[in-house]
């Protein structure tokens, strides 16, 4: 299982890249193959608030729906428009083509609140 | 909790990366590598399932005929030998004990049931048996192995010497089949042409292998259940605990055509006429999204702000690539060619009526 290391994770099986002052949300490999094909994404309005550890958007895959989780509290900065055309690319890439949206304005205090890689695994080992 | 059963194929599905899960007391693959690939091999090419969940019941006896016209809504007194017919098994008050197919056997009859009913089906029907009938299960002595798509014929002639061009939708045969005489049908519930082999377990693993071999010119590959739902509803097929339970009545299931009051007496047999005679006052219709959503099982309809109905079945649509769905509207509503809106996570989504099945270009005989 793909877990990279530097990445911070949610016991809800979305992970955050931070990148100075942007932090990059996705969905985890394990995540991915849970739900199976990906048909398409609900994403939020670009400027919405989101708060840490409520739902942001939905994925419809071919055999379950799935809410996706905020790992941050802050503003929607972008979201990732190629998901409307083709949403499998978070099957076959969930690091990185498969990025879901980008939060600005969070709090890095909340940050600490997430598991690291190693924690990730112990969660999925479990 | 009893236990979880494996069948004869466990090993093999494992094996070929099935993504196993428990489905009605077994250990069933839900997928091996994507759903909707799966799916689209058995519209363009072919693939094999592991169907061995499913219940057979044997029924021997002079009185065996009577018994399953008695049960069954179908009339099975039309079956030639080693033919096969897709019937019903009704309460009292039209409501539905299961769905099942019924083959004409030398000297016996075979049922085929749902793995999820099958303690139960075999409780109404021993409950109702009469003196003079003898009834076997013989579930978890039978593996079944599917074949389907459109290059089923030429996979399945591999197996057997049988003329295979000679034998219609819905003939079942035996063969010799990896060494041992195996009962074999031309069913399927996927809307391609394909095969269903009852084998003896000892053979099962050797006929998946032979199964795979053959195949492979045209890329075979194990189907779980998750395609084998998304098939079965692109060609409207029913799936009990869904589209029909006991509280559904065939007839607004749009099952009329497996009702044959003509036949006789049978269980349910007056709730079925009345039923038919006073219109149903609501219908199982297929509803195909306009707008881009995946309707699933629960969901609302809606005309305007009235609640008029559910979804029973729902899914994305691999062949279609859209939404469908099944759902009970009431009868007012809902006319083939109208629209009506399913209520998802709080938003509304329209949704056209049409008629009959989603996906029409099967190969079925």
């Amino acid at each position: 299982m793909n877990i990279p290391e530097g990445l911070k994770y949610t016991r809800e099986h979305e992970w955050v890249k931070i990148e100075g002052d942007v932090a990059i949300v996705g969905i985890t490999e394990y995540a991915q193959g849970e739900l199976g094909d990906i048909v398409f994404v609900e994403l939020p309005p670009v400027g919405k608030a989101v708060k840490q550890m409520e739902p942001f958007g939905t994925i419809e895959a071919v055999k379950a729906v799935s809410e996706m989780f905020s790992p941050l509290s802050g503003v929607i900065k972008e979201t990732n428009k190629s998901l409307e055309k083709d949403s499998t690319v978070i099957n076959k890439d969930p690091y990185g083509a498969g990025w879901i949206i980008k939060i600005a304005k969070f709090d890095p205090s909340e940050v600490n609140a997430l598991l690291d890689a190693a924690s990730y695994r112990k969660l999925l080992e479990e | 909790m009893t236990k979880i059963k494996n069948t004869p194929f466990t090993r093999l599905n494992e094996q070929a990366g099935g993504k196993m899960v428990e489905f009605a007391g077994y250990n069933m693959p839900i997928q091996y590598r994507s759903i909707n690939q799966e799916h689209l091999r058995v519209r363009q090419s072919v693939g094999l399932f592991d169907l061995s969940h499913m219940g057979e019941f044997f029924v021997k006896g002079d009185k065996a005929l009577e018994f399953i016209q008695k049960m069954t809504t179908n009339d099975a007194s039309t079956l030639k030998m080693y033919q096969v017919q897709y019937s019903s098994l009704p309460y009292p008050d039209g409501g539905l004990v299961d769905d099942l197919l019924v083959y004409r056997l030398p000297d016996q009859y075979l049922l085929v049931v749902n793995a999820a009913n099958l303690d139960k089906d075999w409780a109404w029907l021993m409950e109702h048996k009469p003196a003079g009938v003898e009834m076997t299960n013989r579930s978890d002595d039978i593996g079944l192995l599917a074949i389907q798509g459109p290059k089923a014929e030429i996979v399945m002639a591999k197996l057997t010497t049988n003329d295979l061009s000679k034998m219609g939708y819905y003939e079942a045969a035996t063969a010799k089949i990896c060494g041992k005489e195996t009962l074999f049908s031309r069913t399927g519930y996927t809307g391609e042409d394909g095969f269903e082999i009852y084998c003896d377990p000892s053979i099962a693993e050797e006929l998946w292998n032979r199964t795979t071999d053959a195949g492979k010119p045209f890329d075979i590959e194990p189907i779980g259940l998750g395609a084998r739902d998304s098939l079965r509803l692109e060609m409207r097929y029913m799936l009990y605990g869904n589209d029909i339970d006991k509280t559904t009545n065939p007839i607004e299931a749009g099952l009329g055509w497996i009702c044959k009051p003509e036949k006789g007496e049978f269980v349910g047999r007056d709730a079925i006429v009345a039923m038919k005679q006073n219109k149903p006052k609501r219908k199982l219709q297929s509803l195909i999204l306009k707008d881009k959503a995946i309707p699933r099982h629960g969901y609302p309809i809606f005309v305007g702000n009235e609640n008029v109905g559910q979804v029973t079945s729902g899914c994305f649509s691999p062949s279609l690539e859209v939404g469908i769905a099944l759902g009970y509207v009431g009868s007012q509503y809902g006319k083939v060619g109208e629209t009506v809106d399913i209520g998802i996570r709080g938003k509304r989504y329209v949704a056209e009526v049409i008629k009959g099945a989603f996906y029409k270009e099967g190969s079925h005989k």
